[in-house]
């Protein structure tokens, strides 16, 4: 996967480094090794390579990581700017 | 009479029944629960049909009025936990079809299996749980890596989604884990209290809120069902490569048909308009123009359908660009320039046409390569939602130039 990147500067991952407590559930979770542990507490290490999953967020104890984590999915994506996303459902039952 | 080691190919006249008492096995190491194969009653002779050609054998009685007993069941075990159904570890040619069929878009809607427990091979009590999605596809992956194992498997209700796509949406999730544990009765069945989750759940469960709410420990195990035997005999722990998602060649062609079948409908749409607006001409519409001038459309519509649904996946890396518009439109413009070589000598191939067919190739590709954003594993929704807003003005541009220069280039 090394060579397979996406564009840089756009996800939304964040560590609240005073909210770590370094338990390091987070390194076991995400499949982009994006962080890993620096001394007792977690760093960030590749974000470019984050692809928003959530499941470091997902399994934080304390809440030190967010992401907005979302349905990478363009058709998904059109119907939330046209109808709002109360409204945008998938492609239809065909999609996922 | 217990009936351990008993096979089904025993002929009914010497069958031994099983008798209704189960071991509760719950010392550590305790010898595997009681086996119950599924169950033939020898026919009474008066039972026998007194003429005409021989009857079928009586029905099993594990059958059930309601109940169909899948293919992939080899037998029934007994448990604490009650009648646990132990699955086979083969893929049988109906489960390859499946896989065919869903990998080609066809009825994967409706592609499950009963949530709930199940067996692979002989677990006792100590055996490891397996977690897993009830989509018949993640079900059979998943199992046909398990022939060496004894194992508990506890598929999930996530309504026939695979594991990555349902923990995305929350149905492979920290309440439905905790629910399938209580509602199996799973603390009665095994003496530790671990269950182990594909790593790719992570984004849906919360593994502390899984232990408060049924007090079962969740054991991340590897990525891919392959790993797991391995994982297991490495006192399931996983080593980096167990734990990092790939998307090399086999995978990424591996979704390219169900692309395109997604792709159909609004396919078909296109083709129709494409049909209609190569009609319109000095004589408002004409069939025979129309017919004519869209085969020539139509093939660079297809050939941009190719492109996107097909080049791209295959060359992914290598194409240049980091947007999958970008990517989409490259592969869409070196097809349309082999599309306008093959109909060279067309009549109805002019500079004017000829343009509009590079537009409308290079602008169908972009779109198609865009959506396959939605099934990589390395693309994330704010990437994606900024290329879009990027590309989508000018793909849409493109197709409307398209089409007033086709409508043009008809006078």
């Amino acid at each position: 996967m090394k060579n397979m990147r996406y564009l840089e500067n756009v996800v939304s991952l964040a560590l609240d480094d005073d909210r770590c407590v370094g338990c390091g559930a987070c390194t076991m979770v995400c499949p982009h090794g994006v962080l890993a542990m620096n001394g007792r507490k977690v760093r960030i290490v590749d974000l470019n390579g984050c692809m928003e999953c959530g499941a470091c967020n997902q399994n934080c104890p304390t809440g030190a990581l967010s992401v907005t984590p979302g349905v990478g999915c363009a058709a998904y994506i059109i119907q939330v700017w046209i109808k709002g996303k109360e409204r945008a459902s998938c492609g239809g039952p065909g999609c996922c | 009479m217990t009936t351990q080691g008993s096979s089904q190919s025993e002929d009914s006249s010497k069958h031994s029944c099983a008798c209704g008492g189960a071991q509760t096995g719950s010392e550590p190491g305790a010898a595997p629960l009681e086996m119950l194969p599924i169950f033939h009653e020898p026919a009474e002779t008066e039972d026998e049909p007194c003429c005409g050609p021989p009857a079928d054998p009586p029905s099993s009685r594990d059958e059930k009025p309601g109940y169909t007993i899948r293919g992939f069941v080899a037998e029934f075990h007994s448990t604490p936990a009650g009648t646990v159904p132990a699955i086979k570890t083969k893929l049988a040619p109906v489960d390859h079809m499946g896989t065919l069929m869903v990998r080609m878009g066809i009825k994967r809607n409706n592609y499950k299996v009963a949530p709930g427990l199940y067996a692979v091979g002989r677990p006792h009590a100590d055996a490891p749980v397996l977690v897993t999605a009830n989509y018949k596809l993640s079900f059979d992956h998943l199992r046909k890596h398990l022939s060496v194992i004894d194992a508990w498997l506890l598929v999930l209700d996530t309504r026939g989604i695979n594991v990555w796509c349902a923990a995305g949406k929350g149905t492979f999730g920290t309440q439905e884990v905790i629910r399938q544990v209580l509602q199996t009765g799973l603390a009665q069945l095994v003496n530790h209290r671990r269950i182990i989750l594909p790593q790719l759940g992570a984004p849906g469960v919360s593994a502390q809120n899984v232990k408060k709410g049924c007090g079962f420990e969740v054991v991340w195990g590897p990525i891919r069902a392959v790993d797991v035997p391995a994982f297991l005999a490495a006192d399931q722990k996983a080593d980096e490569a167990m734990r990092r998602v790939t998307f090399t060649v086999a995978e990424r062609m591996t979704l390219a048909p169900v692309e395109i079948s997604l792709a159909c409908k609004p396919v078909l749409w296109a083709l129709l308009t494409i049909f209609i607006v190569s009609g319109i001409g000095p004589h408002v519409f004409s069939l025979t123009a129309a017919w004519q001038r869209s085969l020539l459309a139509v093939s660079g519509c297809l050939a941009g359908i190719l492109a996107g649904c097909i080049l791209v996946p295959l060359l992914l890396p290598w194409i240049p660009g980091r947007a999958f518009a970008i990517k989409g439109s490259l592969m869409g413009l070196a097809s349309a320039i082999v599309v306008l070589a093959a109909w060279y000598s067309n009549a109805f191939l002019s500079f004017g046409s000829g343009l509009a067919l590079i537009l409308l190739t290079t602008a169908v590709a972009s779109f198609l390569a865009m959506n396959f954003t939605g099934t990589t594993p390395f693309t994330s929704p704010s990437g994606v939602e900024k290329e879009m807003r990027k590309a989508i003005p000018l793909q849409i541009a493109a197709v409307v130039l398209a089409a007033a220069m086709w409508i043009g280039a008809a006078f």
